[in-house]
């Protein structure tokens, strides 16, 4: 550590022009990189567009083309009006899809949030497995639970469910959004509880007068969380909902890779379409997420 | 109490002590309990309830037989440990280098940012289903791009296994990156100004300050993200089920796959629940170490 610290500051005595040189090179090698990964970031966003703006449908393939030379929103506007047999129920499974999404978010806040207020601000003497239930739900990943909670639906009449999805979601979302919460509640000072305890408050009472509303902004995040998780999630839609009805986009999707003659502009332009809510509130909540994960970041 | 505290120091994430501490009787300690209750509902239900019985499904020796016997099950296990290896590896060691490029400031590094985390808020399916159809032959984007622009006849990346393989890989960094990219600069802000200055006056500058400065300072937290990661994607579904499909003809296949494939187009949700069962080896290591991480420190996820 000495040895590189000193030779640190003989570098720093180096004659200016070389200085000067690498600062350029250093500017021009960040302008590089972000070149790079605008494209990284970018290809596969391109692609979704490049194909749903073909105008030809019914047959899968390409030309190879970098732009396609007639661009039409001929697909987007087939989906919107349900205009195609794979595309019959979109609006109803475009539903469904939101139905998923909003019931986890408010259910892993529902579930969530109280176990976190016992577990930050009561204590049991005997919390270890309460604190760490969390992560031994991630002992094994939810594709590996599949199996046997496919079974576990069946048992209670849940297979074909909107609700086995919920009820899947919230199991995962759950302990991830009890890490976060604890994490932000340690920086509520606990003399507020003692202060409105003092004063004859119940637990109950501290909960919801002083806890929830100095949350809110972890909660948000974790809601957010658990929407956006609720919209990547497709093993279990896809394991679970069969009937057309009750499915949702994410599996509707995935069903024009069984169809032979699936025309590929519908399929990219209903992904289109379902990506749009979770971008929306992605970037409407943004800062706020930012501001929540980051307040209870690391400390020494 | 306080002696069980003193026991344990620093057992879990304490506030430095709770409202309630003194006497845990009566009407305090049902409020506790209903606090809880609603969660320990869904682990008993939805957690508990499906390992037992997928543990109980997979506990026949004969099964584990079957699947050693069977040599798509020696190269799926190669497979996940390629696709979690180099997957979690290299996104979160790019991620960490990342998040300190977005640390400096300049305003195309900052315009680059939204941009840069489109991935993340992109849902799975069309993302995946997007590198599908990119890769798919000379038709697909990526090949015309390198016909256009190098003049050479891309590969067929799903005919050849490890093309496919690294396909996946790709389409999984890609997705997941920004993710951890945010997590570590929201750690790196949250390094106070100070540090870096005196860094700086100390001559630790570029790479020394990277190697003697922060990463001291967030290795814990890069341990504990690349164990959190290293168990989702262990079980990670979705981007081979799409990316690839498995092919060619299941040689790309990981152990979520597998499972899936033997307990619903097979038909034997046995067999299937013991193929990805046999994670657990690997699994339940890196959960107690992940829980012993988060006990002695304050780590933010």
């Amino acid at each position: 550590m000495s040895v590189a610290l000193s030779s640190a500051r003989r570098e720093q005595r180096a004659p200016r022009p070389r200085h000067r040189l690498r600062r350029v090179l250093a500017e021009v090698a960040s302008v590089i990189l972000v070149v790079v990964l605008l494209l990284w970031s970018l290809t596969p966003v391109y692609n979704m567009l490049l194909i749903a703006l073909d105008p030809d449908d019914g047959d899968i393939e390409f030309e190879g083309l970098l732009w396609p030379p007639d661009p039409s929103l001929h697909s987007f506007h087939a989906v919107l009006t349900q205009g195609y047999w794979l595309v019959e129920d979109f609006w109803r499974q475009f539903g469904n899809s939101f139905f998923i999404g909003l019931m986890t978010m408010f259910l892993t806040v529902l579930i969530g949030s109280p176990a976190s207020f016992a577990l930050a601000r009561m204590r049991f003497s005997r919390g270890w497995l309460l604190v760490n239930a969390p992560l031994l739900t991630y002992a094994v990943p939810a594709s590996f639970l599949v199996i046997p909670f496919t079974r576990l639906m069946a048992s209670y009449g849940l297979s074909n469910s909107l609700w086995a999805i919920i009820a899947a979601n919230v199991t995962f979302t759950t302990p991830y959004a009890i890490l976060i919460l604890r994490q932000y509640a340690t920086l509520i000072p606990i003399e507020l509880d003692e202060a409105a305890q003092v004063d004859g408050a119940s637990p109950g009472q501290v909960y919801r007068r002083i806890y929830l509303p100095l949350m809110t902004p972890a909660l948000a995040a974790v809601g957010t969380f658990a929407l956006l998780l609720a919209w990547n999630e497709y093993l279990y839609q896809y394991v679970l909902l069969s009937s057309t009805r009750n499915m949702t986009v994410a599996v509707a999707i995935a069903q024009f890779f069984n169809s032979d003659e699936a025309p590929l502009n519908y399929m990219m332009a209903a992904a289109i379409i379902y990506s749009l809510p979770p971008i929306v509130i992605f970037y409407a909540f943004r800062r706020y997420m930012a501001a929540a994960l980051t307040r209870g970041a690391v400390r020494g | 109490m306080d002696q069980v505290l003193e026991a344990r120091p620093g057992a879990l994430n304490r506030p430095r002590r709770s409202a309630w501490h003194r006497s845990r009787r009566g009407s305090e300690y049902a409020w506790a309990v209903a606090f809880v209750v609603p969660y320990a509902a869904v682990f008993l239900a939805f957690v508990v309830y499906p390992i037992a019985s997928g543990l109980w499904m997979a506990s026949d020796p004969s099964l584990y037989g079957d699947l050693i016997a069977n040599p798509l099950y020696a190269r799926t296990v190669i497979n996940t440990a390629l696709f979690v290896g180099l997957g979690v590896n290299v996104k979160m060691f790019l991620a960490l280098l990342l998040s300190g490029f977005f640390m400096r400031r300049r305003w195309w590094i900052k315009a680059l940012l939204p941009v840069y985390i489109l991935p993340w808020a992109l849902p799975s399916i069309p993302a995946f289903v997007s590198f599908h159809w990119m890769l798919i032959g000379e038709e697909g984007l990526v090949d015309s791009l390198l016909s256009a622009l190098l003049g050479i006849h891309g590969p067929l990346w799903f005919n050849d296994r490890r093309l496919a393989l690294g396909s996946n890989i790709v389409a999984y960094i890609w997705k997941w990156m920004p993710f951890w990219t945010l997590t570590f600069f929201a750690a790196r802000t949250a390094i106070p100004q100070e540090i870096y200055e005196a860094a700086d006056v100390d001559g630790a500058v570029g790479y020394r300050c990277f190697a003697y400065v922060i990463f001291p300072l967030l290795g814990n937290l890069y341990l504990v993200c690349t164990l959190l990661s290293t168990l989702w994607t262990i079980g990670d579904f979705t981007t081979v089920s799409l990316v690839s499909e498995g092919a060619p003809a299941h040689s790309t296949d990981v152990l979520a796959t597998l499972g899936i494939h033997y307990a619903f187009d097979a038909a034997q949700p046995s067999l299937g629940v013991a193929a990805v069962m046999s994670a657990l080896p690997v699994l339940i290591p890196i959960v107690v170490m992940l829980m012993r991480r988060l006990q002695t420190r304050e780590v933010q996820l």
